[in-house]
């Protein structure tokens, strides 16, 4: 079977899973199986298949597993949010189709060879920076939940970092891989330009208090160095001044430490000074608010879950128990609908797209391919171990969306071009490399 | 590279499987104690679309909670309503959305709403949510006479006490009362009503169950546990002989009399039966002091003090009895860290609960066998059937039977002619004692009387507790305890 052909099997699976989850969301609800569940399914089918067709155009040789993957992600995401908002969940289909159009965009510039993007590379750095600053200009920029990191059009609200974070991963694949050589030298000065750019994106994510993507960027960063240098020193200082950072904007950030004591403490017995009231309360009724009832969330699903549109989420009134389920938080419905037996269904197929992402790190032929491929992909775990570690209390919670799944009209755009970066190297490295392309006819035969 | 890249993904993949170790620990390992606290409402919420079983007092007829259907869009919710009101709210318990559920409603929660493990609720409940059927919890008898449990709200209305009433032979809770008492059904509808209780006692608490979770001074009561340990302990015999000067002396001070005693101050020489049906505090500071305060606590805990008594109440409603030093319970170390003559007529730091109270006069009349208390009867599927029952249980023997024999001829004689004729039924035999506690403050006694009846085969064993009283024990609560023990009796003969 050809890889396409794989493809397509494995997209009409995810057809058939998307019907049947709306299905479900639909009887929990009216007790009925409806047309419009059925049409849910078969809108995405279309969806996809579209997507499918210009693949089968642009990158035949890609890999078969990623759009499946990504396709299963965004159904269950759409699904939940659906199940929490239906007007919420009509308008990310809208943001998804607009996705699916930057994935076939993406897709049909950059067929011949992305790897000209390389040239443009400061390009990249400074566009990553000027995304990353637009929430701050006044008037465009708007303050949700603490932080400030919306960007304010008309009605249209935009998510600027999570693009920035795409731009920064092609400027770090193409610095490091011209620079790699010298950098693993050990000549500081290399280091310039990289640290600039780096530095500067660092400081406008603490400045607008956006921990998490903060953490995500360095995280990227280190991998990528690590990589390009094959030099775990640098891993090391980098590690080094980031537990100096953390515990410098620990004792300076009131932001930072309230995130550090809510993640230790969630739970108290007795009042303690609440900020937001001002007066005294236990921490889970005050700063913690949030995080306890997502636990909440996650426990009472247990093993197999309340099943679909059988969560309890709001007050027998319709009062929200669990704030931000749609956006934070997604991962926590999910839970508790889905049970242990859904949500680590749900892991392993993160864990199963950044192994399919790693490997093509590792059958891509060119240094720029592999660290590209390598930066989209990590900053793709790293982000949901970041949120969902956070929601889980592994980690301080610091708000960032989960890939595909939760709502949000930047999060999708963005998680689909880098979707189509994947594809596009893998197309490259598969088409190139005897091996990889060789292998992945033949295990069809 | 590749070996970099290999190594980045290696790590990627520990992050990822971490979180499917964090999620399992979430759901499984904590979910119970997750579930369990009070500000999680996520199961209580998820819990209203289930049609929770009813609450019945033990003549299986007087429904003490029931359902109130209430429609909400394309969803039946099923809210609480208690139909007898402030009959028995400190046992019931209530289960509402915003403050959560106490009592028999938070303790029996699994039975209530089907929740339990038992294989038939299991096999019941998989099978109608597969039929998209309405689940139905399964219903709770409990052991409460409601007649007698009407006429102790009666008797305590307008003050502060409680009264609990056990069958001696079987600990089963006949009676449960504290006052002031509340209509469970406004915690829900209109809290601050409750807030706004008053009664002759600050805080007015009624939220309390004084019955099991109030801690009183047991006074003159006490002096059964010192009886018990001096008779058992073959150190006095119900012919040993006192002299009563009027006081004690202890540490170089005098302790007089209470004016407790109907009689004179000063009683002259007297045995061990004159010495407890007139209440004499001078002999029991004696006694106290010749069987040291360790062995006098070492029987009280033989009676159940120390350790929380056994109830199917949620365990934070209830209260260990015993000596505390400030909010906490303390057992002493040696002899000189309690004052024995103190002690001995139940004053010092020594804090009873009117349960444990009950549980003592209820072992003496059960010749000396502490019985398990216990408010659940059965459990009753909504098919009527019997899912389980409450078999009596002992606890452990506090003091022989001969001694339990000898107290109990003492305690009739405090009913027959001493300080507790008012407890006097006639035609039965009442063995009790009067208890008269010194707050400090004057007027503002806390009064006890425990007994039990007929004293030969006793049926129900009764203490009653009331705060900030004036007068003595055996004028105010005796009087209580006797129309309680009245109410139950005639029961027991008609059934």
């Amino acid at each position: 079977m050809s890889p396409r052909n794989r493809e397509l099997f494995a997209l009409l699976v995810v057809g058939v899973l998307t019907g049947v989850g709306f299905a479900s969301v639909y009887i929990a609800r009216q007790h009925v199986v409806s047309t419009g569940s059925l049409s849910y399914g078969l809108f995405f089918l279309v969806l996809y298949l579209i997507g499918h067709v210009v693949e089968r155009l642009t990158v035949p040789e890609a890999d078969p597993f990623l759009m499946p993957m990504g396709a299963l992600l965004t159904a269950i995401g759409i699904t939940e949010i659906y199940r929490l908002d239906d007007k919420a969940a009509f308008k990310q289909g809208l943001w998804i189709v607009i996705a699916l159009g930057f994935l076939v965009l993406t897709l049909v510039v950059l067929r011949r060879d992305y790897r000209r993007l390389e040239s443009y590379k400061y390009l990249f750095g400074l566009g990553a920076l000027v995304l990353l600053a637009l929430p701050a200009l006044p008037g465009v920029g708007q303050t949700i939940n603490g932080a400030r990191l919306w960007v304010h059009v008309g009605s249209l609200q935009f998510q600027p970092g999570e693009l920035a974070k795409i731009l920064l991963i092609v400027f770090l694949a193409a610095y490091l891989r011209e620079k790699r050589e010298v950098l693993a030298q050990g000549r500081p000065k290399d280091l310039g330009p990289l640290l600039v750019i780096w530095g500067a994106a660092m400081l406008v994510l603490v400045e607008t208090k956006d921990l998490g993507s903060a953490l995500l960027y360095f995280g990227i960063f280190l991998a990528l160095l690590y990589v390009a240098t094959s030099r775990i020193t640098f891993v090391l200082v980098g590690l080094g001044l980031f537990v100096a950072g953390a515990t410098a904007a620990y004792t300076k950030v009131s932001h930072v430490r309230s995130r550090v004591t809510i993640w230790r403490q969630p739970w108290t017995d007795h009042a303690v000074h609440c900020a937001l009231t001002g007066k005294p309360a236990l921490r889970q009724d005050c700063a913690s608010y949030q995080l306890v009832k997502s636990l909440y969330s996650i426990a009472n699903g247990h093993y197999g879950g309340t099943g679909l549109g059988e969560g309890t989420f709001v007050y027998t009134n319709g009062t929200p128990l669990i704030p931000d389920l749609k956006t934070d938080f997604i991962y926590s419905a999910l839970a508790q609908e889905l049970g242990l037996a859904g949500v680590a269904a749900l892991l392993l197929v993160y864990m199963l797209f950044a192994l399919r992402g790693f490997r093509i790190a590792l059958l891509a032929q060119d240094g720029f391919s592999k660290l590209l491929a390598l930066g989209l992909t990590f900053g793709f775990a790293l982000q949901t171990f970041i949120i969902v570690g956070g929601v889980l209390r592994v980690i301080p919670l610091t708000g960032i969306t989960l890939p595909f799944v939760s709502y949000g009209g930047s999060s999708v755009v963005a998680n689909f071009i880098l979707l189509a970066g994947l594809l596009l190297i893998s197309h490259r490295a598969n088409t190139l490399s005897p091996l990889g392309g060789e292998r992945l006819k033949g295990s069809g035969r | 590279m590749n070996k970099q890249i290999i190594r980045v993904a290696v790590g990627s993949m520990i992050l990822l499987a971490a979180l499917i170790v964090a999620t399992t620990y979430w759901q499984t390992w904590a979910a119970a104690g997750l579930a369990d606290r009070q500000d999680n409402a996520i199961e209580r919420v998820a819990q209203f679309t289930i049609k929770r079983g009813l609450i019945y007092a033990a003549d299986g007829r007087t429904v003490l909670a029931s359902n109130r259907v209430k429609r909400v869009g394309d969803k039946t919710f099923y809210f609480r309503r208690y139909p007898s009101g402030d009959l028995a709210p400190h046992v019931v318990g209530y289960s509402t959305q915003v403050r959560s559920r106490a009592g028999i409603e938070r303790s029996e929660n699994d039975y209530l709403t089907a929740t339990n493990k038992s294989l038939k609720t299991v096999f019941r409940t998989t099978l109608d949510r597969l039929k998209g059927v309405t689940i139905t919890g399964n219903n709770v008898v409990l052991t409460l006479d409601a007649k007698a449990q009407r006429v102790a709200n009666d008797a305590l209305r307008g003050q502060c006490g409680a009264a609990v009433a056990l069958d001696p032979a079987t600990g089963k809770v006949l009676v449960m009362a504290s006052a002031p008492t509340y209509d469970p059904s406004l915690v829900e509808r209109n809290f601050s009503a409750i807030t706004r209780i008053t009664a002759p006692c600050k805080p007015s608490a009624p939220l309390l169950n004084r019955a099991t979770d109030g801690l009183f001074t047991p006074g003159s009561s006490f002096k059964v546990i010192t009886a018990a340990a001096a008779l058992d302990t073959g150190r006095f015999h119900l012919d040993s002989m006192f002299d009563d000067p009027g006081y004690c002396v202890e540490y170089g001070k005098h302790v007089t009399n209470f004016s407790d005693q109907n009689g004179p101050e000063q009683f002259g020489r007297v045995d061990f039966t004159q010495a407890l049906q007139h209440s004499i505090n001078a002999v029991f500071c004696e006694i106290g002091k010749r069987l040291g305060p360790i062995l006098v606590l070492d029987y009280a805990k033989r009676f159940g003090l120390y350790s929380v008594p056994p109830l199917e109440t949620p365990v934070n409603e209830r209260a260990p009895s015993g000596l505390y030093n400030g909010t906490h319970l303390f057992f002493p170390k040696n002899r000189f860290q309690v004052d024995p003559g103190r002690l001995a007529f139940g004053q010092e730091r020594m804090l009873v609960t009117p349960l444990q109270m009950a549980m003592v006069t209820g072992a003496i009349g059960n010749g000396g066998a502490v019985m398990r208390p216990y408010v659940v009867q059965r459990i009753v599927g909504p098919d009527r059937k019997t899912l389980a029952r409450t078999r009596p249980q002992e606890l452990g023997r506090a003091i022989k039977p001969q001694t339990a024999a000898d107290l109990s001829g003492m305690m009739e004689a405090v009913v027959t002619g001493g300080t507790g004729t008012a407890a006097q039924i006639s035609g039965v035999r009442v063995a009790g004692k009067t208890g008269t506690a010194e707050t400090g403050i004057e007027h503002t006694n806390t009064t006890w009387f425990i007994a039990f009846a007929p004293a030969d085969a006793p049926r129900v064993a009764v203490a009653v507790v009331l705060e900030n009283q004036h007068a003595t024990g055996g004028e105010t609560a005796a009087p209580i305890a006797k129309r309680i023990m009245e109410a139950i009796l005639s029961e027991s003969a008609n059934s």
